[in-house]
């Protein structure tokens, strides 16, 4: 709630509540008497310093009047929102409360009544409630519930499908408590928002109906009873119907604005963290004659805010060469994928001493996005996500020529096909004229690769590409790939947490962790990694020929928050070798004259168990 | 501990004339104390069958059977999830969520901590995590939360849906130990569910294959993976084989 403050509007409308509720509060003490004083000498007044918005037909002062009025008017406004809000709770928990099939027709008799505005229910049920106080906060409360309810079943039908409202039946815990313990909590704060701009409304209402005379009825008196004894006299003084008329606009205003302000302030929730990465040392890229290389990259660093997520990556990749990216989550890895693709956004910053594509430096401002459209090709992990669902699969691989290359429509669509064919999908004619959810997930990232491939590219980056498949899947696509890489010397970047995914493919594995690249080394040698994480992370995953009577070895502790980077080497706190010049310095990525790189202090060393 | 028998059990989402079926007449015996391993892609019905094992899908035929006997309405198995950023309820503390699992009644309220502690150091975990919420632990803590939590309910059977799947591979290794240890101190009968064949074979004692709603082979799991019958587990294990070298 504290963010609510640190907007302007949410700063005067938290000021604006707290004077209504305080004058709701305190008023009455203070001057019920003044607002009852009846002086028959001054019946119908107007303005006067004695009496600042005049005086009623019985001579009493309307600005003290209107003063008194905030609370019943508050109060009032404020039954009617919380009989609303139970109701809309009931009604909304329905599903949940009494099982799906009935709580469908629930479901369907509010969205019917969701169809009414409000104020015309409230007409309604105040006619059948009767007239009076207690029929209008049942009427107004009765016309709040159907949105409330609305709202209600969206939130709570997406936290009750969560797993642990299913741990919590499978435990035996009754429903009631199920939606009282597990879902509201986890609803409450747009719910208490919307019963705060609910209330304005509410407010607002009521004023209406006493105004009609279907709610507060005299002796008592709230703004709209004020307003409408106000009105009569209007041309006369009209200060006696606009003071209630601005009390009104005030407090549903306060309640309006706090809840759009926080409701603001709770949609902005995002974590901000501090404490700046320590820098390190240049890495070494490996040598290679500049023809062969297609891209380079050297001290790479992705900065949002004060964290670095990536530092000081450098890497080059050759024509046709197949290089793997391995790390788990937060390493990193697929920030350099997309920071070579350009495609960090507002507010990531990318700094680099090199990152050269082609021969073209990707810094500098100019536009690279043919370059990149034509020569780079990129396949994400969910390729449903990654194709528009409201395209044909043809029309969106021929998008890319028709951009790009200048071709024709009916010619981009005829390569479209070939290419679909290139990535062995069957009937490749039929399947361009299908819509992304009609392929399977294999279908459509063959698809997804098949667009990289509509221009020539030199380098396809491809990040956790097989993660959302199957495993039988996931083979032939991985073949895919291979193929043609062979065939076309087109380079691959391939980024996957799956040693054995990289293992398959690829000529060269970078491993990821904490932002940097401890090992670069050729895939052959991985049975010769130097990097004790490297080690750990092969020994981790179980194959099919591991000990069954063995434990797994395990890396201990948990990944390094890139926010809080320790000034030595990141791995450290986890590392069985780890000593006092491990915790000192990070240790820079050394290459040996084979060309395999590794940062450790003690590369090599046999962990001792 | 006792034996859990699906028999001919199916499931049909949708209704009668449009739906389809997800399991179909799948017979399936956990005997008491061991681990049966049950491995499938995505699609195949295997999270739907657990999902059915502990009541949170109905069945529409077929019977499941705990020693014998229909399942009593409170469920005697319990379940881990998959995913353990939803399967612990963000607003309550971690030993709450487990306290909240323990058989109603089991324990005077004083002792409740105790029992809290004693489940978290089966999971080893500190007993000073009781106080801490979800959001302060790691994908792997969180996943022994929520072991802890289906011990509390003292299951007659255990179902592990997918535990690791959402873990990083640094983590999975600490998570599948502390099951098979777990299992073996308390003789546990388990029904474990992956897609993937290697940690399904490190865990398990009986290895069923799944595919399109069938159980298309189950047997020991050195015999499964020594001699595969079905073209279906060849494939599987084809696939598993060629990631490494």
């Amino acid at each position: 709630m504290s963010r609510v403050f640190r907007s302007p509007v949410g700063v005067s409308a938290a000021a604006l509540l707290a004077a209504v509720l305080l004058l709701a509060v305190f008023a009455p003490v203070l001057w019920a008497d003044r607002a009852a004083t009846i002086d028959t000498t001054q019946i119908l007044q107007g303005q006067s310093a004695q009496h600042w918005a005049g005086t009623d037909s019985l001579g009493r002062d309307i600005f003290f009047r209107v003063l008194v009025a905030t609370r019943l008017s508050v109060q009032l406004a404020i039954m009617a929102t919380a009989v609303g809000v139970l109701i809309g709770l009931l009604l909304g928990a329905a599903p949940l409360l009494i099982g799906a099939r009935a709580g469908r027709w629930v479901t369907a008799a509010v969205n019917i009544a969701v169809a009414f505005p409000g104020l015309l229910l409230a007409l309604f049920f105040a006619v059948i409630f009767g007239v009076g106080m207690r029929g209008a906060v049942l009427a107004i409360g009765f016309a709040v519930a159907p949105s409330f309810a609305r709202l209600t079943h969206t939130l709570v039908s997406t936290v009750a499908d969560r797993d642990y409202v299913h741990a919590a039946r499978i435990a035996g815990v009754g429903r009631l408590r199920v939606l009282a313990r597990h879902v509201l909590p986890n609803v409450g704060e747009p719910l208490v928002v919307n019963a705060t701009v609910a209330a304005g409304g509410a407010l607002l209402a009521f004023a209406g109906l006493s105004f009609l005379g279907l709610g507060v009825q005299a002796p008592q008196y709230d703004w709209g009873r004020l307003l409408g004894e106000g009105l009569n006299g209007i041309y006369v003084h009209p200060l006696a119907a606009l003071a209630p008329g601005i009390a009104v606009v005030v407090a549903g205003l306060a309640f309006s604005l706090f809840g759009e302000a926080a409701a603001r302030a709770i949609g902005l929730r995002t974590v901000l963290s501090r404490e700046p990465a320590a820098t390190s040392q240049p890495e070494p890229a490996q040598p290679m004659s500049a023809a062969d290389v297609v891209l380079a990259v050297e001290r790479l660093r992705i900065s949002f805010g004060p964290v670095s997520p990536v530092r000081d990556v450098g890497f080059t990749v050759g024509r046709g060469e197949s290089v793997g990216i391995v790390g788990e989550s937060g390493s990193g890895k697929s920030l350099t994928a997309l920071a070579i693709a350009q495609l960090i956004e507002e507010p990531g910053r990318v700094s680099a001493d090199r990152i050269e594509f082609l021969g073209q430096d990707l810094r500098s401002a100019k536009e690279h996005r043919r370059l990149l459209g034509l020569s780079l090709a990129m396949v994400f992990q969910d390729p449903m996500t990654s194709l528009n669902p409201t395209h044909r699969v043809g029309r969106q691989l021929a998008e890319v020529a028709e951009q790009h290359q200048g071709l024709g429509r009916a010619q981009a669509l005829a390569r479209a096909v070939d290419r679909l064919r290139a990535v062995h999908l069957t009937e490749p004619e039929r399947r361009a004229r299908q819509y992304p959810h009609e392929l399977s997930g294999g279908m459509r990232q063959r698809a997804m690769i098949g667009m990289g491939l509509m221009g020539s590219p030199a380098l396809i980056i491809a990040d956790e590409p097989t993660t959302a498949l199957d495993v039988t899947v996931q083979a032939q696509v991985l073949a895919l790939l291979q193929e043609i890489r062979a065939s076309d010397g087109v380079a691959l970047m391939l980024i996957s947490h799956d040693i054995s995914v990289v293992r398959q493919v690829c000529d060269r594995v970078l491993v990821m962790y904490a932002g940097r690249i401890v090992e670069d080394l050729r895939t052959a040698d991985l049975a010769a990694a130097r990097h004790p994480y490297t080690r750990a992370l092969l020994a981790a995953v179980p194959d099919l020929d591991t000990d069954r009577g063995k434990p797994l070895t395990v890396i201990p502790g948990r990944a390094a928050d890139p926010a809080q980077l320790p000034p030595g080497c990141a791995f450290a706190p986890r590392c069985p070798l780890a000593d006092s010049a491990c915790v000192a310095s990070d240790p820079p990525l050394a290459v040996d004259p084979g060309g395999h790189r590794v940062a450790c202090w003690h590369a090599d060393r046999e962990v001792s168990r | 501990m006792s034996e859990l028998r699906f028999e001919e059990v199916s499931v049909r989402y949708g209704t009668r004339r449009r739906g389809h079926t997800v399991v179909d007449g799948v017979n399936l015996t956990v005997a008491s104390g061991t681990v049966v391993g049950l491995v499938g892609e995505s699609g195949s019905g295997k999270s739907t069958l657990a999902r059915a094992a502990v009541g949170l899908i109905p069945l529409s035929g077929g019977q499941i059977l705990l020693d014998g006997r229909p399942l009593p309405k409170r469920t005697p198995l319990q379940m881990v999830f998959q995913d353990p950023y939803s399967s612990l309820d963000p607003r309550m503390t971690v030993g709450a969520s487990i306290a909240e699992a323990l058989p109603r009644g089991a324990f005077a309220r004083n002792a409740i901590a105790a029992e809290v502690t004693r489940l978290l150091e089966l999971v080893d975990l500190a007993a000073d995590r009781a106080g801490l919420y979800p959001a302060a632990l790691s994908g792997g803590q969180r996943q022994r939360v929520a072991l802890a939590r289906a011990l509390a309910g003292r299951p007659a059977v255990l179902i592990a849906d997918e535990i690791t799947s959402a873990l990083d591979v640094s983590i999975q290794g600490t998570v599948l130990n502390l099951v098979r240890q777990v299992q073996a101190r308390m003789r546990l009968t388990m029904l474990f569910i992956s897609h993937d064949l290697a940690v399904v074979r490190y865990v398990s004692d009986t290895v069923a294959v799944m595919q399109g709603g069938h159980i298309v082979e189950c047997g020991p799991a050195d015999d499964i993976l020594s001699n595969p019958q079905h073209p279906y587990t060849r494939q599987l294990l084809a696939a598993a084989r060629s990631g490494q070298r």
